[in-house]
Parts: structure tokens; C-alpha cells; sequence
């Protein structure tokens, strides 16, 4: 992390770019924010480790509209976001700098929590550089330990690789941590009866809290205007009486990205309920796959996306229950 | 509720019509006295295109049983090729649908032409069948919209 944060200070200090667009230490071990530094000494606050999970990518669209260039930190799979936001219009390739960041998988607190270690007050082996295969963590009830990958955000057991798709410079080692498939779970669920289905995602939906955050997060979900913010439209809000509205939701929320969503798995990252929201995402690339061909949104800038072409011979959505 | 139980089953069914090809279809049907059940109901659109899966959600919320789109047949949509757009769409927006515990049965895609009154009452009267046979669509319904 040492060379990464001389290397920023230089870039800075040198006039390259104006801002940084990175990562500084939470208040606890383990949450460190996304943060912008415009000065070299506030650069000493600068963290990069296994907890920096947050897709910089779509803090772009607004740095784009500053003056000046911004250098934001990008991990392997976040540059397929970039590149969706420039296919959109969406970011100034100019005005960004990219600094690509090397990793080998991120860290889910939740995950760690899951295991029973609690109260963590320090951890050690979550370092960016390195190559750790446990962490340690100093609790208020002692000692505790875990192996890395079962720390691990869902995200990175189903890694899409280690490259950077676009960038201006990189430094650090990244790694390949895919060890599950892709689409495992939602094959599970497809194989349910209806009820089953039903009843599955009544269980997880009826968790959602509307807080948004899913969409807030996500880098496809950048409309200025979002329909669920009319006032207007009855399904804007939570309501407590129905189950229907969070289906209505993540229905929508995922349907909007269709065909754009590169499945960095920010939504589920960032939901406060443990929602597993990536797999609406995952079934929309799924069907995307299977009816129209191998397409991974973001792979390379300015792509067609599936929703906005079609061929004369697309399958009829009566077929889809044969073939899907 | 017990006065429910003792009504006999009425599904609600919503058709989705291009004003260009189906919405005339199904007006040549009526012209030429072919029937369908009066449990659809037709909302008509400028082009299959026009519909957001939004309204089919909506359709549902409001406590449909069945929803069904109707538009040109591939090749003939009078917007060239708004057709091939919502035949990608509605294939994602149904598969998804029945991910998440809607049978398939009760979403329906159908090309009419302004010229198949026969079709239109023919494929009218199958997906009503079908949705009889399914039975009462309880599970998207939000309180609220229910007035």
C-alpha cells in the first residue's frame, strides 16, 4: 500500500491530476469509506485493503463534471463499470485518470460476522499486498481466525479475472479468485416449483427496507431522474401491508439495467439487509447468454448492448420455457 | 373471505394492443361476429414497443390474472422494428417473472395482424382457458391498489 500511496502523492504533487478519488480509513478497521483528497498531506489518510469492496467507477459521472482531471482508483473488476459508463456517455475519459489497482479478492464483513467472530477491534492479513491466506482478528473475546476466502465477497468466488480492461497505469499484484460458479444459485431456484419460488423470494424480499441503496450504488443505475422517486406513483414508498411492492421493485431496479449491468455485485454488497439482490441481475445475464448469445456488459467500451439490438430470428418468449 | 368462496372464479385478463395490427384485429373479429370472453380487457398502445414492463407490473398490481401483447408480426411493425425490441424485452420480463414464482402461463406474447380476426379470437379465448385453468393470480396484488 506503501508504493501506491507515494505513487498518488507524486501524480498529485506533480499537477497530473487535480484530485484522487480513492479510499480513506473508517472509523473501525474494517469500513473504510470512499473519499476524495485534494492535497498531498491529506493523502497520509489514504488506505487501500481488503475492505475497500466500494466500485469507484460510478463517483466518475459526477467527477467528471469538475474541473480538472480526477485519478480514481479502479480494481480489476471495476474497470468493466468504466467502461459501461464511457459506452453511455456517462464519464469523460479525459478528465479521468485510472489508476488500477491490483487485488485478490474483497472482504465481506458480514461474511466474518457469520462466523461467529464478533467485537473485532484489529485485523491482520487484510492487507492489499501480501499474500495471506488467514486473517486474525483481535476481538473484545480474544483471538479469532478465518481463512481469507471465507471472508470473501460473493462477488469475488465468481471473479471475472484478474485484467484491467482499461487504465493508465497499474500497480500491485491482482489475483484470480474465482471458485464457484456463476450461475449456480440461480439454477437452484429455476429448478423450484412455483410456490417454491414464491416463497423464496417472499422470505428475502420482505426484508427490504427501500433504503435505495441498491440503486445508489450500482454504476448501470444513473439515470438523473429515477422512477421511483415520483411522488406521484403509489409503489414510490414502502408500505407495510403488501409483499408485492419490493417485488415490483427489484423487478424493475434490475430490469433497468438489463443488458448494462456488468455484475460487480455492488448491489448486494452495499444492501443493509443481506438481500441477494445479484441474482435478479445474474438471471437477466443469464437469459442474455442463453437466448442471444455470450455477452458480458463493460468487457469493452462502446458495445452494443442485447436490449437495444435484435435479429430477425430472436426466440419468441412462449419458447423461453423450453429452452431456458 | 367466505362471500369469495361462494363467487365463481372471473379472472381479470389485460391485452396489450398495437393500435396498427392487433387492435384492428381484434375489431375485425368483432365485425365479423367472432367472440371472445369478455374477461379481457384491451388497452390499446401505438406499438408493442410502447409498453414498459412497468405496465405489465402494474397490470398485475392491480390484480390481473393474466396479461397478454399483442402486437404486428415480426417484419410488419409500423415502426419498422419496434416489435423486435419488445419481443427481447418481454422474453427477459417474463422469464424473470416466472423466476420469481409467476407461472409462464399467465404472460402470453401474440403477433395479430390487422387482417386475423380469427386468430386474435382464437388465441383470446386459449389464454382465457389457460388462466381458468391456473386459477386466481393472488400473489401480485398490492392492498393499496385494490379500489
Amino acid at each position: 500500500m506503501q508504493e501506491l500511496r507515494d505513487r498518488v502523492k507524486e501524480l498529485l504533487a506533480d499537477g497530473t491530476v487535480d484530485r484522487v478519488l480513492g479510499w480513506k480509513a473508517g472509523d473501525l478497521p474494517y469500513n473504510p469509506e470512499a473519499a476524495y483528497f485534494e492535497t498531498v498531506e491529506s493523502l497520509d489518510e489514504f488506505v487501500y485493503n481488503g475492505f475497500c469492496g466500494a466500485n469507484l467507477s460510478k463517483m466518475m459521472i459526477e467527477a467528471s463534471k469538475l474541473e480538472g482531471k480526477t485519478l480514481v482508483c479502479l480494481k480489476p473488476c471495476d474497470t468493466y463499470s468504466f467502461n459501461q459508463l464511457i459506452t453511455e456517455h456517462r464519464v469523460d475519459r479525459e478528465k479521468a485518470y485510472i489508476l488500477g489497482v491490483g487485488c485478490k479478492g474483497k472482504l465481506d464483513m458480514e461474511k466474518v460476522r457469520a462466523l461467529g467472530i464478533k467485537g473485532v477491534e484489529q485485523v491482520q492479513g487484510a492487507e492489499a499486498d501480501g499474500d495471506a491466506e488467514h486473517l486474525t482478528f483481535q476481538t473484545i473475546y480474544g483471538e479469532k481466525n478465518c481463512s481469507y476466502s471465507a471472508a470473501m465477497l460473493e462477488r469475488c468466488h465468481v471473479c471475472k479475472g484478474k485484467e484491467h480492461r482499461i487504465y493508465d497505469e497499474l500497480i500491485g499484484e491482482s489475483k484470480e479468485t474465482k471458485d464457484a460458479e456463476r450461475f449456480t444459485e440461480v439454477e437452484k431456484i429455476e429448478a423450484m416449483s412455483p410456490e417454491e419460488k414464491f416463497a423464496y423470494f417472499q422470505k428475502e424480499l420482505s426484508k427490504c427496507i427501500r433504503c435505495n441503496a441498491c440503486r445508489n450504488a450500482c454504476p448501470a443505475c444513473s439515470c438523473r431522474k429515477c422512477v421511483f422517486d415520483s411522488t406521484k406513483f403509489d409503489s414510490a414508498q414502502k408500505a407495510n401491508v403488501d409483499s408485492f411492492e419490493e417485488r415490483m421493485f427489484h423487478i424493475i431496479r434490475a430490469f433497468h439495467v438489463a443488458g448494462r449491468c456488468t455484475d460487480c455485485g455492488e448491489c448486494s454488497r452495499v444492501c443493509p439487509q443481506g438481500i441477494p439482490l445479484h441474482l435478479f441481475n445474474r438471471k437477466f445475464i443469464k437469459d442474455i447468454d442463453t437466448f442471444y448469445g455470450e455477452y458480458q456488459a463493460g468487457s469493452e467500451a462502446d458495445m452494443r448492448g442485447p436490449l437495444v439490438s435484435y435479429t430477425f430470428d430472436d426466440i419468441e418468449p412462449g419458447q423461453t420455457a423450453e429452452r431456458g | 373471505m367466505s362471500i369469495e368462496a361462494n363467487e365463481e372464479f372471473k379472472p381479470k385478463i389485460v391485452a396489450f394492443c398495437c393500435n396498427w395490427c392487433s387492435y384492428a384485429g381484434a375489431d375485425l373479429a368483432g365485425s365479423s361476429r367472432l367472440t371472445y370472453p369478455a374477461d379481457v380487457k384491451i388497452i390499446r398502445v401505438p406499438c408493442s414497443c410502447r409498453v414498459n414492463p412497468m405496465f405489465i407490473l402494474r397490470a398485475f398490481e392491480k390484480g390481473a390474472d393474466g396479461v397478454i401483447l399483442c402486437g404486428c408480426h415480426p417484419g410488419d411493425c409500423h415502426y419498422t422494428s419496434g416489435n423486435y425490441y419488445a419481443r427481447r424485452r418481454m422474453t427477459l420480463l417474463f422469464s424473470m417473472l416466472d423466476f420469481i414464482g409467476v407461472e409462464h402461463g399467465r404472460t402470453r406474447v401474440e403477433w395479430v395482424s390487422a387482417a386475423e380476426g380469427v386468430k386474435f379470437s382464437k388465441t383470446m379465448n386459449e389464454f382465457v382457458e389457460k388462466i381458468y385453468s391456473l386459477g386466481k393470480n393472488v400473489r401480485l396484488e398490492d392492498l393499496r391498489c385494490k379500489s
